[in-house]
């Protein structure tokens, strides 16, 4: 009985043990998690992620317009802030029906050449779907990729990488 | 090509199996290389004087064996010996090697030869001799046109190469690839071709379109490559020998990514449209076209089996860049890639037993081999950048690009060629005269 007792007594403080464990273990899970996130989601001034956020390489089809939108690696999903562009460039080519575009895609150096000419073909193709279900015929769009061929900055880092992963809309006529 | 090189081959001696005579274990990494003396060829005053006027080279004889020597080198396989401790004079040793003299100098292989003037061609005769059991393993003598003498060389390396592995040689071959210049926001890329130890660099275009991805036939001299002639990026086909260019098919998007099949009939490559790139054929005879992949992913980077009968590929299907396997006719797609991180530019080697990739994890790029069902991944090398395998004809070496890290300014960027054995050993950089990338290396020239 006594030693019985003392076990439980014993198991009792190791399961409250286990608990403090536990909660402190959650806690410190909690923290990495959240700093986690704070990484990735990271606002660095010019990147969302690793989606570029910046102005530095942007020039403009009319005023107010921007010519380019940017991805995350390996992504072709337009972001919120891309979708906004090319509903401007939309509204701007709707304006002016007699411009022809091409959308160029573009991926940065991080791949392999062959795969980013695909990935380039498919981000520019993701922002013409988008242009077309705002009204602009397909007639009006080409597509054409360059791959990693054709980096707007020329450095070996994540910020340059960003500005490279684009696709941009350039009058055809 | 047109025949260029006329090979008479009228003797040719195999000794006995009775002696066991000197092998080299390719198999392994060779970090004992195998010491060999390579007496320069021998040369007669009459017939140094002729071909000193056709080819200003004061001693054809020295200069043939000095390709040899460099060949065996660069083969990381062989030990050329210093021709300075050399007793035996070239003439005398081809006759009649003096083996102890040899034995002195701790040769275990010795190459002996004469080159001769004769009817306006160059003739040439060879031996390779076992020096430690007194043997003569191979003999052989062949006449062509003298501009060919870098060849010579080559011939000449890759029979001693196949009598002392057991292997067929990769020295007469060619590389094409992609030569490069400019800043890396305008580079400017052009076609080029050269030998395989670098020499005969020549520029197939002119650097006016993007050009990339060259890749020969393994069975003539026609390169099919993706060049962006008007801004349309589209496979051609290229002529190397008559210069002559033409579209591949006529498809209403971008055509990528092309390779010839083993016999070289066909070509497999990808076409992209509305955001899908699939993998196609075109038969070169026939000019039809079948699609062989049918999914909504990317699919490229298809390179055929040696027989033919499978195509391994590239396919973010999954999710992210694996490599898969299927049949020729696109059935029975496996994914054969399970490590941890992407891979691409998956190379069926051509004994068919290995598939080369290119492979990216935690940022850093590896140039690697697996089995064609995956199993027995093997990482060769890694780096920054390095990607696009291509194997030598006989499936011991691989030759790849690898890029340098650009500074805080974004400068100091670099591209160039190396190469590398399946060992993992041997790694080197070859030697380019401006930054190069792609290469795909050709078959062997003469058999």
């Amino acid at each position: 009985m006594k030693k019985s007792r003392i076990r439980n007594i014993d198991q009792g403080a190791i399961m409250k043990l286990n608990k403090i464990l536990k909660n402190t273990l959650l806690i410190v899970f909690a923290c990495f998690a959240l700093s986690a996130c704070a990484t990735s989601k990271k606002t660095t001034g010019q990147m969302q992620g690793d989606v570029y956020t910046g102005t530095d390489t942007v020039e403009y089809l009319a005023s107010g317009v921007p010519d380019r939108v940017f991805f995350a690696t390996n992504e072709s999903v337009l972001t919120t802030a891309s979708r906004e562009t090319l509903r401007k460039q939309a509204a701007y080519l709707r304006k002016n029906s007699k411009i022809t575009i091409v959308l160029e895609g573009h991926a940065d150096e991080r791949g392999t050449r062959e795969y980013n000419l695909a990935l380039g073909e498919r981000r520019a193709n993701a922002a013409k779907d988008y242009l077309m279900t705002y009204g602009i015929s397909s007639d009006r769009i080409s597509v054409l990729s360059y791959g990693k061929e054709r980096p707007v900055d020329s450095g070996s880092n994540p910020l340059a990488w960003s500005k490279n992963r684009r696709s941009v809309t350039v009058k055809a006529n | 090509m047109k025949i260029l090189i006329k090979i008479i081959i009228f003797l040719i001696i195999i000794p006995s199996k009775s002696f066991s005579l000197i092998e080299v274990d390719i198999t392994r990494g060779n970090l004992d290389p195998l010491p060999i003396a390579v007496s320069p060829l021998s040369i007669d005053e009459n017939s140094r004087q002729n071909f000193e006027k056709i080819l200003k080279k004061r001693n054809i004889g020295e200069e043939i064996s000095k390709i040899i020597e460099v060949n065996l080198k660069t083969s990381g396989l062989f030990n050329p010996l210093n021709k300075d401790a050399f007793l035996q004079a070239p003439d005398i040793a081809n006759l009649k090697p003096r083996f102890e003299d040899w034995n002195l100098i701790k040769a275990q292989a010795l190459i002996t030869g004469k080159v001769s003037y004769l009817d306006e061609k160059l003739r040439v005769e060879f031996r390779l001799w076992d020096v430690l059991a007194g043997k003569e393993m191979v003999a052989l003598a062949f006449t062509t046109v003298p501009t060919n003498w870098r060849r010579v060389g080559h011939i000449i390396t890759d029979k001693v190469y196949q009598r002392l592995t057991g292997e067929k040689g990769y020295f007469d071959t060619r590389i094409i690839y992609v030569a490069e210049e400019g800043p890396k926001t305008k580079r400017i890329k052009k076609l080029a071709i050269m030998d395989q130890d670098g020499a005969n660099n020549k520029f197939l275009t002119l650097g006016n379109e993007l050009v990339l991805t060259p890749r020969f036939n393994p069975t003539s001299q026609m390169v099919t490559y993706l060049s962006y002639f008007r801004n349309l990026p589209r496979v051609y086909l290229l002529d190397i020998e008559t210069g002559m260019q033409e579209v591949v098919g006529d498809f209403p998007g971008m055509t990528f990514a092309p390779r010839f099949s083993p016999n070289g009939k066909k070509i497999i490559m990808s076409f992209a449209k509305d955001g899908n790139s699939e993998i196609y054929t075109m038969d070169l005879e026939n000019r039809i076209v079948e699609k062989i992949t049918n999914h909504p992913s990317i699919d490229t980077s298809p390179s055929f089996s040696p027989d033919g009968k499978f195509i391994c590929f590239n396919s973010d299907r999954s999710g992210y860049q694996q490599i898969y396997v299927m049949k020729s006719d696109g059935s029975n797609v496996k994914r054969i890639s399970f490590g941890k991180g992407l891979y691409g530019t998956p190379v069926w080697s051509p004994r068919g037993d290995l598939i080369a990739f290119t492979k990216l994890h935690k940022g850093k790029f590896y140039i690697g081999v697996m089995r064609t069902d995956g199993s027995g991944e093997r990482l060769l090398t890694e780096n920054f950048y390095q990607e696009a395998p291509s194997w030598s004809p006989n499936g011991r070496v691989l030759i790849f690009y690898r890029e340098t890290k650009t500074d805080d300014k974004g400068e100091g960027f670099s591209a160039k060629l190396w190469s590398i054995d399946l060992t993992g050993y041997n790694e080197r950089m070859v030697k380019t005269p401006t930054d190069a990338s792609d290469p795909s290396w050709s078959s062997l020239l003469s058999n």
